[in-house]
C-alpha cells in the first residue's frame, strides 16, 4: 500500500472539520462560508472516489486500514476501515455533501457561518460512522453525527424549530445511552473495542448468552430508532418538516441501516437472527403504514417523511431477510435511495423558496413555468417508485424477490403491495405540484426556473440514476463480495451459523 | 443464427430519437425534430424488415412459412446477483417478428399522421420525443429474452402512456387520467411482479427458453404453482390489457391524443398482454384451470364493454369500449390455446382499430376538436378519404366477410367452439357479443358521416396528405390483413413458437360462420334502422328503457365503486385510523407521555435552582457538612455500601 | 519561636481559624446585603488562610504559606471583578439585596 492508501480515511475525516474551522475563521461577507463549504465537499467527494479506483476486489476484510492506539486505558484504537460493505456508502456520503451545500446556497440566508460550519462538522461525523472499527470510536463519531443536527434544527427550523430539535434530541438520544452501556458491556468481558476481535469473541461463543441478548437488542433499539423502524419513527415527521432541506436529506437512513447491518447482524448474528422475525414484520408494517400516511399528508416535507419511513422500511425487510441477495438489495438500496431523495428534496426546496409554502395545496399546474423542474422531477419520482432502469427498481426487486423465497410468500406479497401505494402517493404529489389547472398564486411568485449550481448537481443525479438502473453491476458486485465475508467468518467460528441464500434453500441452522 | 443487422437496433433508433428530441427538441428547428421523430421508427422497420428478408430472402412463398428460425442476441449483462442471472438479451423468432412488422410498421404509420396532427401543438418536439421513447419500450418488451426484461419494456411503455395520456397536462382531466392509468396499471404489475418472484423461486431463471426447456422436460409438473404463476401473470396482463376488472383506465386514456391512442391503446401497448399469455403459453397449456379463467375473463370482458359502447356518444369512448371489447376477444382466443388465432387478431385488429381512432382523428381534427357524435353528421361528402377508409375498418371490426377482422374473429369463435362445453357457452357469448360490436360500430358510422350536419358552426375539411397516406395504406391493411390465414399459413407460420392451432371444428366451422355473418347483419341492419332509416327511434328506445340506459350510459358505475370500496376507505383509514388514532393518538400519546414525565419531572427539580443565591448557599454547606460527616462516620456504613455495590 | 511554639499549640489557630470561616459562612447565609456577603466570602477566605500557616509553621514547609499568597492573590482578583459585578448589579437594578437578585435560574 502506499502513502495515500495509508491516509485517505484519514484524509476525508479531516478535510470537513478543516473546512468547518475556516468557514468560522473567515468573516461572514458575500458568499464566503458557502464557497468554502462547496469547495471543502467537493475536495472531500473527490478523495472519497479515491477508494473505489483503488479498492481490491475479491480481498476479504478492510482495506485503507488504520489501526493507531489512542487511549491506552481504556483501550481506545483509531481504528478506521472499509470494506465492499462501507465504501460505496462513503462514496454516497461524499457525493451528497456538495449537494447539501447547493440546496442550502440560497436557502440559508442568516448565521451562515454556524450553519456551514456545523454543516460540515456532520459530514466528518457520518463519514466516521462508515469508516470506524473500534467500537468506541464509532460511539463517538455516532453521537457526534446528531449533534449539529439538534442544534440546526433548532437554529433553522420553519415554524417550531425548537420543538421538533427537541423531540429528535429525545428521539435519538435516549437510545444512544443503552448503546453506551453495551458497548462497556462489551469491553469489560472482552477487554477490546475492536470491531473484528469482538466479532470473533461473540462468534466463540466465550460470552454468557443471556446478557448478549440485552446487548444484541440495545445494538438494535439505537439503530432502530434512527432508521427509523415501525412504530419508532415518531420524530421524522418533525424532523423533516422543520430541518433544513440540506440535514432532512441525510438524516434518516443510511447511518442506522449500516449499522444494523454491520454491527446489529454483523456482531451478533444469532441474535439477530431470533430477532428477525419481528423485525421483518415490523417492516413491512412500517411499509404499509408509511405508505399509507403519505397518501393522505397535506405539507409535502411531513409526506416525504412517511414516504421515507416506507422505502427505509424495504430495506430493513432486505436486512433481516437473511439472505445474500436480500443484503446486496439492501445496500444497493440504501445507495438508490440517497441520490433520488437528494434529487427530490432539492427539487422541494426550490419549489418551497419560489412559492413560501410547503403544503401541496398550495401549488399547481407549475409544469408550464418550471419544466425543467418539472422534468427533473417526474425523473426522480420515477427512479423512486421503482421504474425499471432507474436506480430504484434493482434494490426493490432484490429485496422483495430474495424475500418472497427465502423468508416467505406472505411477508413478499404485503412488501409488494406497498409498491403499487408507492407509485399513488407520489405520482399524485406530481400531479397536485406540477400537472392540472395553474393555482395563480404560486404562479405569480415564480419567475425563474432552476439556477445553473441546482442544474449542475441535478443532472449528474439523473444520470447516475439511469446508470445504476442500467448497470447495477458497477456497483453491486463489489457489494455482493462484501455481504458474503461476515457469513464466512462465522462459519470458521466454532459458533455455527449457516446463512441462507435464496436460491439454496438451506434450511436456517442456528447451534450455540 | 445470427441477424443481417444486429437486434438491439430495433430499439436504439427510437431511443435516439428520444434522447435527440428529449434534450434538444426545445432549441431544433421544426423539420429536424420532424425528421428524427419519423426516421427513428422508420429505421426500426427497416431493420426488422431487412432481417426478415435475410432470413426468408432466398425462399420463395409459401415456403418460408414452414421455415424455422431463432436468433439470440446478447448485449450485455443487467443483473448478476447470487444465482439470479438476468442479462440484456433480445430473441427474434417467429412470434416477436411479426409482433415487431406491426408495432413498428404501425408505429410509422402514426408517427406520420402525427405530423399533420400535432402540427400546431406548442410542444410538438415533447410529443414526438415521448412517442419514440414509447416505441423504445414497446420493441424491448416484444424483443426480450427473459421475463424481466420484458418488465422492464412492460413499465416502460406504461410510462410513456401515462406521460402521453397527461401530455395535455393543464387540462385537469387528462392528468388524472394518466395518472388513473399508471396507478391502475401499478396493481396489474404487482400480479406480474409475484408472478416473476415465482417463476424465479421455482425455475431458477427468467428466461422463456429454459423455462419451457424445463417444463417439457418434466411432465409431472402442473397444477397448484403453475396455476398461480399463471393466475398472477393473468393479473399483470388484465391491467396492461384492460380486462375485468383492471379495465377502467383505458376509456379515460382518451383525454391524450387521438394518434396516441391509436398507437397505445389500441394497436400496440394494451396487446402486450396477449402477447406476454402467447409468450409464456408452456405455462398456461400446463393449467388448463388457469386458461379458463383467462377464456372467462376475456369473454366477460368482450361482452360487458360491447354493451357500454352501445350508448357513449363520444366517438373516440366508443372506440375505446371496442378495443377493450375486442381485447376480451384475443383473451377467449388464448383462453382456449388457440393462441396463433389471438395473436392473429391482434394484428388485424391493430390495423383496423388504429385506422378507427386515425379516422375519429381525422374527423376530430376537421371537427375542430369536437369528439361528440352527436353533433357530427353528413361527414361522408366532405372528407370522402376518411370516410372511405373508416368504412373499411368499420366493416372489418363488424366481421363482414372478406375483411381482416372477420377471419381473425371467426378463428377465435372456431376455437372457442370446439373447446368443450365451457367453450361453446363462450361461443355463444362472444357471438351474442359480434351482434353488439356490429351494432355499435354501424351507429358511430351513421351517426358520423350519414345524415346533415347538427353542428351549423363546423366547417369540416378533408385532412392533409400526411394524415390521409397513413389512413389509406391503414385501410388496405384492414381490407387484405386478414387474407394471410387462407389456407392456415399464418398458423403455419407461428406453429414453432405457439404450438399447432388446435383442432378445427371442421366442417362445423362454415355453419358457426354462418351464424356469425347473420349476427354481423343483423347488428348491421338494427343500426340501420335506428340511426338512418328513423333517426329518432334510438331516442326514444332510451326512453322506454330508461333505468338500462342510465346504467349503461354511467358505465355500469364502476368507477364510481371502485371509489366507494376501495379509494374511500383506504384514504379515511389512513387519515382517520392510521395518521389521527396510530400515530396521533397512540404512538404521539405515548411519545408525549415519554416527554410529559421528563417535564414533569424537570419541574421539580426546578424549584431547587430559586435563583436565590443564599439557598444555593445553604445548600452547599449543607452538603459540605453532610460529606463532612460521611467522611468522618461513614467509615462502616461507606463498606457496607462497597459490599452492596459489589453484589 | 520556640516559646510562641509551645506556649500556642497548633489547636488554638485551628479553632480561630474555624470559627472565622463559620463566621464567614453564617455571615454569608444570613446577610442580605451583597457588600456584607462579599465580605463574609473574605472572611472565610482568611480563615483558611490561617490554617494553611499554622500548618506550614507546624511542618516547617513552605508550601502552605505559598498556597496562602495564591489566595490572596485570587481573593483580590476576585474583590475587583466582585465589586465591579456588584456596581454593575445596582446600576441595573438600584438594590443589593441578596434575595432580590434571583435570576439565576432558568
Amino acid at each position: 500500500m502506499n502513502g495515500i492508501d495509508q491516509s485517505i480515511l484519514t484524509l476525508i475525516l479531516l478535510v470537513p472539520l478543516a473546512g468547518a474551522l475556516l468557514v468560522l475563521l473567515v468573516p461572514e461577507r458575500g458568499k464566503m462560508p458557502q464557497s468554502i463549504a462547496l469547495v471543502t465537499t467537493l475536495f472531500t467527494f473527490l478523495l472519497t472516489l479515491h477508494l473505489p479506483a483503488h479498492f481490491v476486489q475479491g480481498q476479504p476484510g478492510f482495506q485503507f486500514e488504520i489501526d493507531k492506539p489512542w487511549i491506552g486505558s481504556p483501550a481506545i484504537f483509531y481504528h478506521v476501515g472499509v470494506d465492499a460493505l462501507s465504501m460505496w456508502l462513503v462514496v454516497l456520503v461524499g457525493l451528497l455533501a456538495p449537494v447539501g451545500v447547493v440546496t442550502s446556497w440560497k436557502a440559508i440566508k442568516t448565521r451562515t457561518k454556524v450553519f456551514y460550519s456545523l454543516f460540515l462538522v456532520q459530514q466528518t461525523a457520518m463519514f466516521g460512522v462508515f469508516v470506524a472499527l473500534d467500537l468506541m470510536l464509532y460511539y463517538g463519531f455516532w453521537e457526534l453525527s446528531l449533534v449539529p443536527m439538534a442544534i440546526l434544527i433548532a437554529m433553522f427550523g420553519r415554524k417550531n424549530g425548537a420543538k421538533a430539535a427537541m423531540k429528535f434530541f429525545l428521539f435519538t438520544f435516549i437510545p444512544s445511552a443503552p448503546l453506551l452501556v453495551a458497548i462497556l458491556w462489551l469491553y469489560a468481558k472482552t477487554g477490546t473495542f475492536s470491531y473484528t476481535e469482538l466479532q470473533y469473541f461473540i462468534a466463540s461463543g466465550a460470552l454468557p448468552v443471556g446478557p448478549l441478548c440485552w446487548v444484541a437488542l440495545a445494538f438494535l433499539f439505537a439503530f432502530a430508532v434512527k432508521v427509523p423502524l415501525f412504530p419508532l419513527h415518531g420524530w421524522v415527521a418533525d424532523t423533516y418538516s422543520e430541518a433544513p432541506v440540506a440535514l432532512a436529506m441525510v438524516v434518516a437512513g443510511k447511518l442506522g441501516l449500516y449499522s444494523m447491518l454491520r454491527f446489529h447482524v454483523g456482531l451478533f448474528p444469532v441474535e439477530a437472527r431470533q430477532m428477525a422475525p419481528l423485525l421483518i414484520g415490523l417492516a413491512v408494517i412500517g411499509m404499509l403504514y408509511g405508505a399509507c400516511l403519505a397518501l393522505v399528508q397535506r405539507d409535502f416535507w411531513r409526506m416525504m417523511a412517511y414516504a421515507a419511513l416506507s422505502h427505509l422500511s424495504l430495506i430493513v425487510l432486505g436486512i433481516y431477510g437473511f439472505t445474500f441477495t436480500g443484503w446486496s438489495g439492501a445496500v444497493y438500496q440504501i445507495l438508490s435511495h440517497g441520490v433520488v431523495d437528494a434529487a427530490l428534496f432539492l427539487l422541494l426546496g426550490v419549489l418551497e423558496l419560489k412559492c413560501a409554502t410547503t403544503q401541496i395545496s398550495g401549488f399547481g399546474g407549475l409544469a408550464k413555468k418550471l419544466p425543467q423542474t418539472a422534468t427533473l422531477f417526474v425523473i426522480a419520482t420515477l427512479a423512486m417508485i421503482g421504474l425499471p432502469m432507474l436506480s430504484g427498481f434493482v434494490g426493490e426487486f432484490l429485496i422483495l424477490s430474495s424475500t418472497f423465497a427465502g423468508v416467505s410468500k406472505g411477508w413478499g406479497i404485503a412488501g409488494t403491495v406497498s409498491v403499487v401505494l408507492g407509485a399513488a402517493y407520489m405520482l399524485w404529489l406530481v400531479q397536485r405540484v406540477f400537472y392540472g389547472e395553474e393555482n395563480p398564486t404560486a404562479a405569480a411568485k415564480v419567475t425563474s426556473d432552476l439556477s445553473f449550481g441546482e442544474h449542475a448537481v441535478l443532472w449528474p443525479l439523473a444520470v447516475l440514476m439511469l446508470v445504476m438502473g442500467l448497470q447495477p453491476g458497477l456497483f453491486i458486485n463489489t457489494i455482493q463480495s462484501g455481504v458474503h465475508p461476515p457469513a464466512a467468518a462465522v462459519k470458521s467460528g466454532p459458533g455455527r451459523l449457516i446463512l441462507m441464500d435464496m436460491q439454496t434453500r438451506m434450511p436456517s441452522e442456528v447451534q450455540r | 443464427m445470427t441477424a443481417i443487422f444486429p437486434l438491439w437496433l430495433i430499439p436504439a433508433l427510437p431511443f435516439a430519437g428520444f434522447l435527440l428530441n428529449g434534450i434538444l427538441g426545445r432549441r431544433l428547428p421544426k423539420w429536424l425534430v420532424t425528421g428524427i421523430a419519423i426516421l427513428a421508427p422508420l429505421g426500426s422497420f427497416v431493420v426488422v424488415l431487412g432481417n426478415m428478408f435475410g432470413m426468408f430472402g432466398d425462399m420463395p412463398w409459401p415456403i418460408f412459412l414452414s421455415s424455422d428460425f431463432r436468433v439470440v442476441e446478447n448485449v450485455g449483462t443487467w443483473l448478476n446477483v447470487g444465482s439470479l442471472h438476468v442479462p440484456f438479451s433480445f430473441t427474434l423468432d417467429h412470434l416477436s417478428l411479426l409482433m415487431l412488422l406491426v408495432v413498428t410498421g404501425v408505429g410509422f404509420l402514426i408517427h406520420l399522421y402525427s405530423v399533420g396532427y400535432m402540427e400546431h401543438d406548442g410542444a410538438y418536439w415533447r410529443y414526438f420525443s415521448y412517442l419514440n421513447l414509447f416505441l423504445f419500450f414497446m420493441t424491448v418488451l416484444v424483443l426480450s429474452s427473459n421475463v424481466l426484461l420484458m418488465f422492464v419494456g412492460w413499465e416502460g411503455v406504461g410510462l410513456a402512456s401515462y406521460l402521453l395520456i397527461g401530455f395535455w397536462y393543464q387540462k385537469q382531466s387528462a392528468a388524472d387520467a394518466g395518472k388513473k392509468a399508471f396507478i391502475v396499471n401499478r396493481i396489474g404489475d404487482f400480479g406480474f411482479l409475484i408472478g416473476i418472484f415465482l417463476l424465479i423461486a421455482n425455475f431458477g431463471t427468467l428466461t422463456f427458453s429454459d423455462m419451457a426447456v424445463q417444463v417439457s422436460a418434466n411432465p409431472a409438473l402442473a397444477g397448484g404453482v403453475i396455476t398461480t404463476i399463471c393466475l398472477c401473470l393473468l393479473v399483470g396482463a388484465t391491467g396492461k390489457s384492460a380486462q375485468l376488472p383492471l379495465y377502467v383506465w383505458l376509456p379515460d386514456a382518451m383525454e391524450g391524443p387521438t394518434p396516441v391512442s391509436a398507437l397505445i391503446h389500441a394497436a400496440t401497448m394494451v396487446t402486450a398482454g396477449v402477447y406476454m399469455i402467447a409468450r409464456t403459453h408452456f405455462l398456461f397449456d400446463r393449467s388448463p384451470y388457469a386458461l379458463s379463467v383467462v377464456a372467462i375473463v376475456g369473454t366477460l370482458t368482450a361482452l360487458f364493454a360491447a354493451t357500454m359502447a352501445l350508448v357513449q356518444t363520444d366517438i373516440k369512448r366508443v372506440l375505446a369500449y371496442s378495443t377493450v371489447s375486442q381485447l376480451g376477444y384475443m383473451f377467449l382466443g388464448c383462453g382456449v390455446a388457440a393462441y396463433s388465432a389471438a395473436i392473429f387478431h391482434l394484428m388485424t385488429h391493430a390495423f383496423f382499430k388504429a385506422l378507427l381512432f386515425l379516422g375519429a382523428g381525422s374527423v376530430i381534427h376537421a371537427m375542430a376538436g369536437e369528439q361528440d357524435m352527436r353533433k357530427m353528421g353528413g361527414l361522408r361528402k366532405k372528407m370522402p378519404i376518411t370516410f372511405w377508409t373508416m368504412t373499411a375498418a368499420v366493416f372489418a371490426i363488424s366481421g363482414i366477410p372478406g375483411f381482416s377482422g372477420f377471419f381473425s374473429k371467426d378463428a377465435i369463435l372456431a376455437s372457442a367452439f370446439a373447446d368443450g362445453s365451457l367453450g361453446k357457452v363462450l361461443w355463444f357469448v362472444g357471438a351474442v357479443t359480434a351482434l353488439l360490436t356490429a351494432f355499435y360500430m354501424f351507429r358511430l358510422w351513421y351517426m358520423t358521416f350519414f345524415g346533415s350536419t347538427r353542428d351549423e358552426h363546423a366547417h369540416p375539411h378533408e385532412s392533409p396528405l400526411s394524415m390521409t397516406v397513413p389512413l389509406a395504406i391503414l385501410g388496405v391493411l384492414s381490407v387484405c390483413g386478414g387474407w394471410v390465414a387462407i389456407g392456415g399459413g399464418f398458423y403455419r407460420f407461428l406453429a414453432p413458437v405457439l404450438g399447432p392451432r388446435p383442432e378445427e371444428a371442421g366442417s362445423m366451422e362454415y355453419g358457426l360462420m354462418g351464424i356469425a355473418v347473420a349476427l354481423a347483419a343483423l347488428g348491421w341492419y338494427i343500426a340501420h334502422r335506428l340511426y338512418h332509416q328513423k333517426p329518432g327511434s334510438a331516442q326514444a328506445l332510451a326512453e322506454a328503457m330508461p333505468a338500462t340506459y342510465k346504467i349503461l350510459l354511467r358505465k355500469y358505475y364502476v368507477d364510481e365503486i371502485y371509489a366507494v370500496l376501495l379509494v374511500k376507505p383506504l384514504l379515511m383509514l389512513s387519515r382517520f385510523v392510521l395518521e389521527w388514532v396510530v400515530d396521533f393518538a397512540i404512538l404521539g400519546g405515548l411519545a408525549w407521555l415519554l416527554g410529559g414525565t421528563a417535564t414533569l419531572g424537570g419541574a421539580i427539580l426546578q424549584r431547587w435552582q430559586s435563583g436565590n443565591l443564599r439557598s444555593y448557599a445553604a445548600w452547599l454547606a449543607l452538603g459540605a457538612a453532610a460529606l463532612l460527616l460521611f467522611l468522618i462516620f461513614g467509615h462502616a456504613m461507606g463498606q457496607n455500601f462497597a459490599i452492596a455495590v459489589r453484589y | 519561636m520556640n516559646a510562641l511554639h509551645g506556649a500556642v499549640p497548633i489547636a488554638w489557630y485551628l479553632i480561630l481559624s474555624a470559627l472565622l470561616f463559620s463566621l464567614g459562612v453564617v455571615g454569608f447565609l444570613i446577610k442580605r446585603n451583597l457588600i456584607t456577603v462579599f465580605m463574609s466570602i473574605e472572611l472565610m477566605l482568611n480563615g483558611v488562610n490561617l490554617s494553611f500557616v499554622a500548618f506550614a509553621h507546624q511542618w516547617h514547609q513552605a508550601k502552605g504559606q505559598i498556597f496562602v499568597f495564591f489566595v490572596m492573590m485570587v481573593a483580590a482578583a476576585e474583590a475587583a471583578v466582585g465589586l465591579a459585578i456588584i456596581i454593575a448589579v445596582f446600576r441595573a437594578r438600584a438594590t443589593l439585596a441578596v434575595d432580590r437578585i434571583d435570576l439565576m435560574k432558568l
